[in-house]
């Protein structure tokens, strides 16, 4: 996994609630075996026509605005569990996401893949939205270490909650199965005292 | 203070606690299937690592499956592809395929409680959402990603943070017409498509209760739809019925020393719950939805809410449909049974219970998709194959189907489907669909039909 610890970065604009997996990557995309080239077809039916050219409208599809940071609206990433869409958020180049609240498993396997879920309030949220609509070259910091996000052009100096055992995988890009593996141990253990409900 | 169904199972589980961090869970049951599963097997080629338990692990092949045809190589280069991957993968690491052409195969979420895999007390976990069915037995079950389905295959185990826990409570008798999945939809109508995010559920009350395990599952199946990890019931007298005697259940004496053990699973009468709801089963009627996530639902004589919202409006623009507007009477292009949430036989029997000596509506193509190999055939030895037939209707061979939009049974852009399934996001059912979620029920009055129907005027 790839390490993450400081970003300063501009970002895109996506103000739409409740923006589900199959959003961000319809089944008929799901076929492949790999991890890689899911970013190819984020947002694919709202970012291309039926014809595969891309809709013009379509904030991915604007120059204008780019960056490491997708700022989406409440409640990102609920529906389905597939983990390939936070392989094609990654894919495609961000780095972080942020909302004022998340889907639980998409935020699982967006830790899983080094993107960060940065939780803000819904107001600061707003905020935010607005000025990167407006401005697209503000500038956004995401100090992870010290658990900060900033941006100068709104005054905005605030704290983010990760767990930190999740920030120490992140930072270091661990994974967790490289944790688990070192318990072997313990979960034989473990196998060998609790039977009754197997 | 007592402990709650979920605390109870839960800290059995709990191989270590990471300080300030998650909880390492044991996982006893591991469900897979073929499109969240090969990057998994990579990465443990990858590490050079095997299986830790195989025989825990139940594989099937329902995602990307045709419907038509199983018996015929897979037309879909890709579909194929993966299909052939979960075969070598299985085979590679020892694990046992319930795939196609095997008489248990079928969509994974109803073949686990079939084959007697699911019951109280453990937990499972699957690299898909609705997971979360299994919870109907008293089980903890719940969908992961990829990379947790590489943890679970190497280690058994999982890292997770303990969820907060909710009660939901619904009291009294349903009411001619209202089925579970109504109960469901209208639950989640009332709190939201996000509204059990970072809970538990447990499901309670008279009306739970008194349903079936089917019924039970097409509810729990559908708690990750307001967002919750997953949802369970206590298991009573009706679980044990169900259990009892399926291929893979404990017998005899093993058995009923699991009774004596699940017994002791229910919620103590003085624990407590984060959150608690309780709604009145008389309240519930027959549910449609009319946007694009499953908490755009109402009273199926309701009109969709006039309201200053931009993410009704966004999904009304999709849906082609209008505030305030009424559904009854409107004509539907398509209806789907079928999905892990309804195409069991009950589900199935619920159908065709309506469609008998009718015929299907002539603008309606109908799509019946058995949740599994099992379901099929008692379909055909009951009798209803012969019902749907003489309908108009066609039976056909079981996997997600339309559910997902994987396989070719898709509905075109722009067109109207009545679903059994879970799911009425854009594109779910195909680039352009427009999905209405109803019980089978419901369904079964819109095939026959060809417009939405209010079940009750049909059942006098
Ligand atoms: S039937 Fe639908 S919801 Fe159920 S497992 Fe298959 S794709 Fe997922």
């Amino acid at each position: 996994m790839d390490k993450f610890i400081y970003l300063d970065t501009t970002a895109v604009p996506l103000p739409v609630q409740d923006i589900d997996t199959d959003q961000i990557i319809p089944a008929r995309f799901l076929k492949a075996t790999t991890r890689e080239g899911f970013g190819e077809n984020l947002f694919r039916d709202w970012r291309f026509n039926r014809d595969n050219t891309p809709k013009a409208d379509f904030i991915l599809n604007n120059p204008t605005y780019k960056g490491k940071i997708l700022v989406a609206g409440r409640n990102f990433g609920c529906g389905s569990s597939r983990e390939h869409a936070a392989w094609a958020i990654h894919d495609y180049g961000f780095k972080v996401v942020i909302s004022s609240f998340f889907a639980d498993i998409f935020k699982n396997n967006a830790l899983n893949n080094g993107v960060l879920p940065l939780i803000v309030e819904e107001t600061i949220l707003q905020k935010i939205l607005k000025q990167i609509e407006e401005n697209p070259g503000t500038e956004i910091i995401v100090d992870l270490e010290n658990q900060k996000l900033k941006i100068a052009a709104l005054d905005i100096d605030v704290s983010f909650e990760i767990n930190s055992y999740k920030k120490t995988c992140l930072i270091n890009g661990y994974d967790d199965i490289d944790y688990l593996l070192s318990l072997q141990d313990t979960i034989a253990g473990f196998e060998k005292t609790a039977t009754n409900f197997r | 203070m007592g402990k709650t169904l979920f605390d109870k199972v839960w800290d059995r589980h709990v191989v270590h606690q990471i300080k300030e961090g998650p909880q390492v869970l044991y996982i006893d049951r591991h469900f897979i299937h073929e499109v969240t599963t090969p990057q998994a097997f990579n990465g443990l080629r990858k590490r050079g690592i095997k299986v830790l338990r195989p025989e825990q692990t139940v594989a099937t092949v329902d995602h990307n499956v045709p419907t038509i045809h199983q018996d015929l190589p897979i037309q879909e280069v890709l579909s194929r592809h993966q299909v052939e991957a979960m075969i070598k993968n299985c085979k590679d690491f020892g694990i046992e395929l319930y795939g196609l052409g095997h008489p248990a195969q079928g969509i994974v979420h109803v073949i686990g409680p079939q084959l007697g895999i699911t019951r109280p007390g453990i937990t499972i976990v699957c690299g898909d959402s609705h997971t979360s069915t299994h919870g109907a037995f008293g089980a903890i079950a719940f969908g992961i990603g990829t990379s947790e389905v590489e943890q679970v295959l190497a280690t058994q185990c999982i890292l997770q943070t303990k969820p907060k826990k909710m009660r939901i409570n619904v009291e009294g008798t349903l009411k001619k017409g209202v089925v579970s999945k109504d109960i469901i939809l209208y639950i989640i109508s009332k709190i939201s498509a996000s509204g059990g995010t970072g809970y538990f559920v447990e499901f309670a009350g008279s009306a739970i209760r008194n349903l079936s395990m089917e019924a039970r599952m097409s509810i729990c199946n559908m708690s990750i739809e307001m967002g919750a990890r997953g949802g369970m019931i206590a298991p009573d007298q009706i679980t044990y019925d169900y259990i009892k005697g399926r291929q893979f259940a404990p017998q005899g004496e093993d058995f009923d020393k699991a009774v004596e053990y699940w017994k002791t699973l229910p919620t103590d009468g003085d624990a407590v719950f984060d959150l608690e709801y309780t709604f009145d089963a008389e309240d519930i009627a027959p549910m449609i939805t009319y946007g694009t996530n499953p908490g755009m639902g109402m009273k199926i004589d309701e009109s969709i809410p006039d309201k200053e919202d931009a993410g009704l409006e966004k999904s009304l623009a999709y849906m082609g449909l209008e505030k305030g507007q009424s559904l009854l009477g409107m004509p539907i292009d398509y209806v789907f049974f079928g999905s892990c949430t309804n195409a069991r036989i009950e589900d199935l029997r619920l159908f065709a219970s309506l469609v008998k000596g009718k015929k299907k509506a002539d603008n309606v193509n109908v799509l019946i998709v058995p949740g599994s190999k099992q379901v099929e055939r008692m379909a055909r030895e009951e009798g209803i194959e012969k019902i749907l037939n003489d309908a108009g209707m066609q039976l056909r061979e079981p996997g997600c189907s339309a559910c997902l939009g994987m396989n070719e049974d898709k509905v075109p852009a722009g067109k109207y489907c009545v679903s059994t399934s879970n799911r009425n996001f854009e594109g779910r059912q195909g680039p352009g669909a427009r999905t209405i979620l109803a019980s089978p029920l419901t369904a079964a009055a819109v095939a026959i039909t060809g417009k939405i129907t209010d079940v009750r005027t049909l059942m006098q």
